[in-house]
């Protein structure tokens, strides 16, 4: 990819994604919290033309590194992406999402039985499957569409 | 047994339904000889859901034990009325006794209130999640009558919503029984309980007629089919008699099969059946009194 293909200015300090499923862009600012209203300078790429994927969706969010529950969550839409930590324009640390055994918060179940949907002090909790997640709660296997649950406060 | 909660009838190891059933069985056999075995425990009974056995028989377990039960009463006279959560509630009333029972319409209700609590935590009832103890009386009642050897079981009727039939299921998976589903298309199994039982290795047949699998069963496992799970009342009325017995019926099933039922019943079971050999159900439902007594031994640290 050169510049002259992607003309997105660097970040100082914060997150670059890189290497998204084509697509899914969206659902990750949804996963960060990232809104018009929520005050971070957010660059996106949308179907950019990748050598690994074909095509790919990138992030930039100034001011903003990831928790492990969002990467965790981030891991199931995005399996093929790279996190780039940047201080002072520099990428310092750099490395791909794994595909972890569960994921606490930012997901909501779509059990609308489940206990976790209710008034109470409990995060939501998930058990990652081969293919899908199960809450821990109501044993609900989600497969398909896990980004729709995607929590958006 | 070494269970702080009994959340699911899946945490339960063959040896751990073995020992509750032995002990189940011991204190049928003599229930004076443990009249004063939990004097003055206190179990903590809390029901957001309308309950007459499952209640009724843990009430009556732990005053044959020597204890006694504090009860929430119902969720209209408590303060959940006043917006309490769950979690609240089961911490204030864990202060109350040395072990907790917990019906709640929510699915995975009994999970989260154990996190928030010390003392044991039974689950009697999670929305259509899991009902343990139920599974428990049904396992005692099928290996007094059938055993456990080569056992093959029929389960029909409301699959999906009977969470009876979930935490039955998975037992009948850890004793390694043959098990036949009999249900509607659209009451079949969720897909929760078949990833669990095609994980687990399950041996599991479904149908939609009961007449082909009937002579092969010792044991035919009935559920009521609930007229809310149907869009229109004709609807349920056709598919709810196809999932009803009578003595003619049961004409080709074999002279010892036994026949149970979680009740209450509405016309699932015909009343001539009750006087056959076949029906199980009236003992299966006084079973929840020694099952639950030996359950609340075993939690309540009856060998120590």
């Amino acid at each position: 990819m050169s510049d002259r293909e992607l003309r997105v200015s660097k970040i100082r300090n914060g997150t670059v994604i890189d290497h998204i499923n084509a697509g899914q862009a969206l659902n990750v600012l949804a996963i960060l919290g990232v809104t018009t209203e929520s005050g971070e300078t957010v660059s996106i790429g949308i179907r950019v033309p990748s050598d690994r994927l074909g095509s790919k969706d990138i992030v930039k969010v100034e001011g903003r590194e990831l928790s492990q529950d969002e990467v965790d969550v981030l891991s199931l839409i995005a399996p093929a992406a790279t996190i780039n930590i940047v201080r002072e324009f520099d990428v310092i640390e750099k490395h791909r999402v794994e595909r972890p055994s569960e994921v606490v918060g930012v997901l909501s179940c779509p059990n609308r039985h489940c206990i976790t949907t209710e008034d109470e002090p409990v995060e939501s909790r998930f058990d990652v499957l081969d293919d899908g997640i199960r809450c821990q709660y109501c044993e609900t296997i989600v497969r398909d569409d896990i980004a729709a649950q995607i929590d958006v406060a | 047994m070494r269970h702080d909660h009994i959340i699911s009838a899946k945490q339960l190891s063959r040896a751990d339904i073995e020992e509750v059933l032995d002990r189940a069985a011991e204190m049928a056999a003599d229930p004076e000889a443990f009249a004063a075995r939990h004097e003055n425990a206190l179990l903590g009974l809390c029901f957001f859901e309308p309950s007459t056995r499952t209640k009724m028989s843990f009430t009556a377990a732990i005053q044959r034990l020597g204890g006694d039960v504090v009860d929430m009463g119902t969720v209209e006279s408590s303060s959940v009325k006043k917006g309490e959560s769950l979690a609240d509630t089961v911490r204030v009333v864990e202060g109350y006794a040395d072990a907790l029972v917990l019906r709640h319409p929510s699915e995975g209700s009994a999970q989260m209130a154990s996190e928030f609590v010390d003392v044991p935590l039974i689950n009697a009832g999670d929305g259509a999640g899991q009902h343990p103890t139920q599974t428990l009386l049904d396992l005692y009642t099928i290996r007094e009558s059938a055993g456990f050897d080569d056992l093959t079981i029929g389960i029909m009727g409301d699959l999906k919503y009977g969470r009876t039939v979930h935490s039955l299921a998975h037992a009948l998976t850890t004793v390694d029984a043959t098990q036949h589903f009999i249900s509607p298309e659209s009451l079949q199994l969720p897909r929760s309980v078949r990833y669990d039982l095609h994980e687990e290795g399950a041996s599991i047949k479904e149908h939609t007629d009961l007449e082909p699998v009937l002579p092969e069963l010792d044991v035919l496992y009935v559920t009521r089919i609930q007229a809310e799970r149907f869009p229109d009342e004709s609807e349920y009325r056709e598919v709810a008699g196809e999932y009803q017995i009578d003595t003619e019926t049961l004409e080709p099933a074999r002279d010892d099969l036994t026949v149970m039922h979680p009740l209450p019943r509405v016309d699932e079971i015909a009343h001539d059946i009750d006087e056959t050999d076949h029906a199980h159900y009236f003992q299966q439902a006084h079973n929840g009194v020694p099952v639950r007594m030996a359950l609340l031994d075993l939690m309540l640290g009856g060998d120590e």
